[in-house]
């Protein structure tokens, strides 16, 4: 992308924010990495990371829509992405093998229509057809930032609800009928949860592209919950591990030929690997201190 | 916009479908992906009362990731999908036959399978000298309209050897299917049937991303199949059924497409296929009676 490293940390780190779509890549890559890595924990407790990967598709022909009329990408996922979560939460809960078998073929088919309605739009906007492996795989350059205000608005607003939810929400993630008996309304309480996804996987369709999603919002998360079952040391865990993946996703991508698609992807599965090995090799030495996860539970897990 | 000759005022159907037809592209999209579509109502059928149309999703990733793989150290795209997808294939069915892993590891491993497949796809435009700029396009959402007569004809020999395979092991695969212990007890080798399966699922992903693409494969594995379930309780008539399905899509969405050449081939067939599968829960069919026949259909 950008020139060769010079191997002088300073002066490399120093070259790259002299792009200013280099510093607007890392604004948006920070904000998106901390509302994906807070709600994704949440998602991954909540057994709903499919849910996070269908929307973030959904989202792929808002992007590709968005650009065919003209206007700036990130309007079309956060458009395509909230629609897709109301509608999923609108969707009576079906239980039973059967209907989940159903529902899977019904998830896989939504995905399929959306990315075949992704490229009917890629291919009515002419000469775009580059420009689709940034929708689908990410990029490091185009940020605006206008962009970058949208993605900091909707970021506080979703970290604002999820402070004003958070005890209430991991309660009904971990034992949804007792809290239910307790008054808490858990079917509510899942609907909003699945807005505030939306809001992540359009954010963070925008840094990795619509198909690698579970780069950030599901990867740092999974790899928080292998290590701690604390909530707040986990969420603080799983924030530090998406900035790492983006930093450094963003920074090689700058500096190689090589997209941010592979790079954040390849990081945020190397900590993941390594978060498995670690407690692999804790497991066989004996000490498993507190590592079970709290929930067994699949939450009313709706794809 | 529309294709037929300008001279004809109103063009009567014989003719335009004698003129359609009289295209090579038209007829090499029609057979191959006739055969295409055949061999994934068959295997979808399977995918989709086993509930693994994820496995679907998962290798087309892998199509994806193993074409570009193969573009990158110079061999034909062909080669490297079909080999990742099988082999992933048949990995995924000896590990899933221990635990269903968590959709959490699955979905981290397929999502950095398919950030590698960016991996070649940069590697491959630009270090190849002749780098085809369409590859991309091409393997991730097909090419139907594409299609040479020796790939046609390829695409037809390996549709005929997944049509013989996955009729081979229809019988015993519907037992494990449905009740894989039951199955055990009786002596089917139900986690060699299940990871042969999806080695056959793999090839089948292989085979249908030259004609949807990687992306949209899954849905023409899961769209047709999980309609025809809905529309018949009895298991073999929901085999066929699929098969005739998807054919009907892919035939629907090449004469679409044709007539209105801004839609490309592989939205029409897939709005075709989600449409019909749409159109299925028009028609109420109980699922508790389904079980019972896809039991009694077994024995």
């Amino acid at each position: 992308m950008g020139p060769g490293p010079s191997w002088d940390l300073a002066y490399d780190v120093q070259l790259m924010f002299s792009y200013p779509f280099m510093v607007n890549a890392f604004r948006a890559g920070t904000l998106v990495a901390v509302i994906a890595a807070t709600i994704g924990w949440f998602m991954v407790l909540r057994r709903q990371s499919f849910a996070g990967h269908t929307l973030a598709v959904i989202g792929f022909p808002g992007a590709a829509a968005a650009t065919w009329l003209g206007l700036a990408t990130g309007y079309g996922y956060f458009g395509f992405c909230l629609a897709g979560a109301l509608v999923i939460a609108a969707l009576p809960t079906r239980t039973g093998r059967t209907a989940s078998a159903e529902q899977s073929a019904v998830i896989g088919t939504v995905q399929a229509f959306a990315l075949a309605l992704g490229y009917l739009f890629v291919s009515l906007y002419k000469g775009f057809l580059s420009g689709m492996t940034n929708l689908l795989f990410g990029t490091i350059v185009g940020v605006t930032d206008t962009q970058v205000l949208v993605l900091l608005v909707s970021a506080a607003a979703c970290l604002g609800v999820l402070i004003a939810i958070g005890r209430p929400l991991l309660f009904a993630s971990i034992d949804p009928d007792l809290a239910r008996s307790r008054g808490v309304p858990v079917r509510k309480l899942g609907a909003l949860f699945l807005v505030l996804l939306g809001v992540a996987a359009a954010g963070t369709s925008q840094v990795t592209g619509s198909l690698l999603v579970f780069a950030l919002l599901v990867a740092p998360a999974a790899t928080a919950h292998k290590l701690t079952a604390r909530p707040a040391v986990g969420i603080a865990l799983s924030i530090v591990l998406a900035l790492l993946a983006t930093w450094i996703g963003e920074t090689l991508a700058f500096f190689t030929v090589y997209p941010i698609g592979f790079w954040v992807t390849t990081v945020s599965f190397a900590g993941y690997l390594a978060a498995c090995l670690w407690r692999a090799v804790g497991v066989r030495a004996g000490r498993r201190p507190r590592l079970e996860a709290p929930a067994a539970t699949p939450a009313g897990a709706r794809t | 916009m529309i294709a037929w000759s300008p001279g004809a005022a109103v063009p009567d159907p014989v003719s335009a479908l004698a003129q359609m037809l009289g295209h090579p592209f038209i007829v090499h999209a029609l057979v191959a992906g006739t055969a295409v579509a055949i061999v994934s109502g068959l295997v979808g059928s399977f995918v989709v009362l086993r509930g693994q149309v994820f496995a679907g999703d998962a290798l087309g990733h892998v199509a994806y990731t193993g074409a570009f793989a193969a573009l990158a150290v110079g061999l034909d795209l062909r080669i490297g999908m079909f080999a990742a997808t099988i082999g992933a294939g048949l990995v995924l069915g000896l590990l899933g036959g221990r635990s269903i892993a968590d959709d959490v590891t699955i979905g981290t491993v397929f999502s950095w399978v398919l950030g590698l497949g960016v991996f070649f796809l940069a590697y491959y435009t630009t270090h190849a000298s002749n780098s085809n700029g369409t590859a991309n396009v091409n393997v991730l959402f097909g090419s139907l309209f594409g299609i040479s007569t020796p790939a046609m004809w390829t695409a037809v020999a390996i549709a005929a050897v997944l049509v013989i395979a996955i009729l081979t092991i229809a019988r015993p695969l519907l037992f494990a299917s449905i009740d894989s212990a039951v199955a055990a007890a009786a002596g089917v080798p139900v986690r060699a049937l299940g990871a042969l399966f999806l080695a056959l699922v793999g090839a089948t992903a292989a085979e249908a991303s030259q004609i949807v693409g990687a992306l949209l494969l899954f849905g023409l594995l899961a769209a047709p199949a999980a309609a025809a379930r809905r529309l018949t309780p009895d298991p073999w008539h929901a085999l066929w059924l699929a098969a005739l399905l998807a054919t009907a899509s892919v035939w629907t969405g090449i004469v679409i497409s044709y007539a209105a050449p801004t839609l490309p081939v592989s939205f029409t067939i897939m709005t075709v296929a989600a449409a019909l599968y749409a159109g299925s829960f028009l028609r109420h069919a109980s699922t508790t009676a389904d079980n019972g026949a896809v039991r009694a259909g077994v024995k």
